[in-house]
């Protein structure tokens, strides 16, 4: 788990292009959203595109999104439970 | 005496060099596309605005010439966010940024539009871009025209002028496709011309500070 976290880490930072955080800077725990990295709708969209790009998942609904997209831990158990690959 | 409009400052982008107000205050010749060369201007000039990194490149060209030349109307608390008006063009449009998308969904078994490259595939964002920043609020406009028309920029400000809509504007033009850009950008204000130093904001120096 914590290797996947890491590697995801590392994906939003590229993703996202937050050229001045390190991923030792992203708290596994902390809202992405609002506090944290103070990620905005247009990022939610783009970490939602990393989600079926890199791990052919797709989030249909928005309430499952808000959940699924919390925090990297979310984000990680959510692609734990469901990557097939 | 009669008040004109008064180019207060200017900036200036291009081959890998800054000037503001003539002066040169950044260059790089090593860097070899716009995107090192915007990182790189950005870093040297402690710019802390993390959005930068999310632009494009014809908005970080055009941010970061406004950057440059408010440096001192932002640090005496000259600017008037709420009667500043930004008229820009170029010939690009955001056909750089357009063209970015399109790789996204070019290819049929890897399609995966990027919703942050779509957000620039207008080239007035980089106008709104400058407005978050400053929380400018006046009149704006955005061009698309063959080439830098001193003549056109001079007659639409001057109509804002005229028309009480703004007393502060950022003109110019902000061109980028590929690995050619070209900045350069105005700031003009009402003033009585007094000492016969300021520069006029007239078609034939407009021309004269982009050509030169």
């Amino acid at each position: 788990m914590e290797e996947l976290t890491e590697k995801l880490k590392k994906e939003i930072i590229e993703a996202l292009n937050l050229e001045e955080t390190n991923a030792s800077d992203i708290d596994t725990d902390a809202p992405l959203f609002m506090e944290g990295l103070g990620l905005d709708s247009i990022d939610a969209l783009e970490l939602i595109v990393l989600l079926e790009k890199k791990y052919g998942l797709k989030i249909h609904a928005a309430k499952e999104g808000k959940k699924v997209l919390y925090s990297v831990k979310t984000m990680a158990e959510y692609i734990r439970k469901n990557n097939k690959g | 005496m009669k008040e004109n409009l008064i180019i207060k400052d200017f900036c200036k982008i291009r081959n890998n060099q800054i000037f503001r107000n003539g002066i040169l205050l950044f260059h790089d010749e090593t860097l070899a596309n716009p995107a090192l060369f915007l990182k790189s201007a950005y870093k040297y000039f402690n710019l802390s605005y993390p959005k930068f990194f999310k632009m494009d490149n014809l908005s970080k060209l055009g941010f970061l010439a406004t950057e440059i030349l408010l440096k001192d109307k932002i640090k005496e608390n000259l600017l008037i966010p709420g009667e500043t008006g930004i008229v820009i063009s170029n010939s690009a449009s955001s056909l750089d940024t357009d063209r970015a998308f399109y790789e996204t969904i070019s290819d049929n078994s890897n399609f995966f539009p990027s919703p942050a490259v779509f957000v620039y595939t207008l080239p007035n964002i980089m106008i709104g871009e400058i407005c978050i920043r400053h929380k400018i609020t006046g009149e704006n406009a955005f061009f698309v025209s063959e080439k830098f028309d001193a003549e056109f920029l001079y007659n639409y400000v001057s109509d804002l002028f005229k028309l009480n809509k703004i007393s502060q504007c950022i003109a110019g033009w902000v061109d980028l496709l590929g690995d050619n850009y070209d900045a350069v950008q105005y700031f003009i204000e009402k003033g009585k011309n007094e000492t016969n130093e300021n520069v006029i904001f007239e078609p034939e120096n407009i021309s004269r500070i982009y050509i030169k």
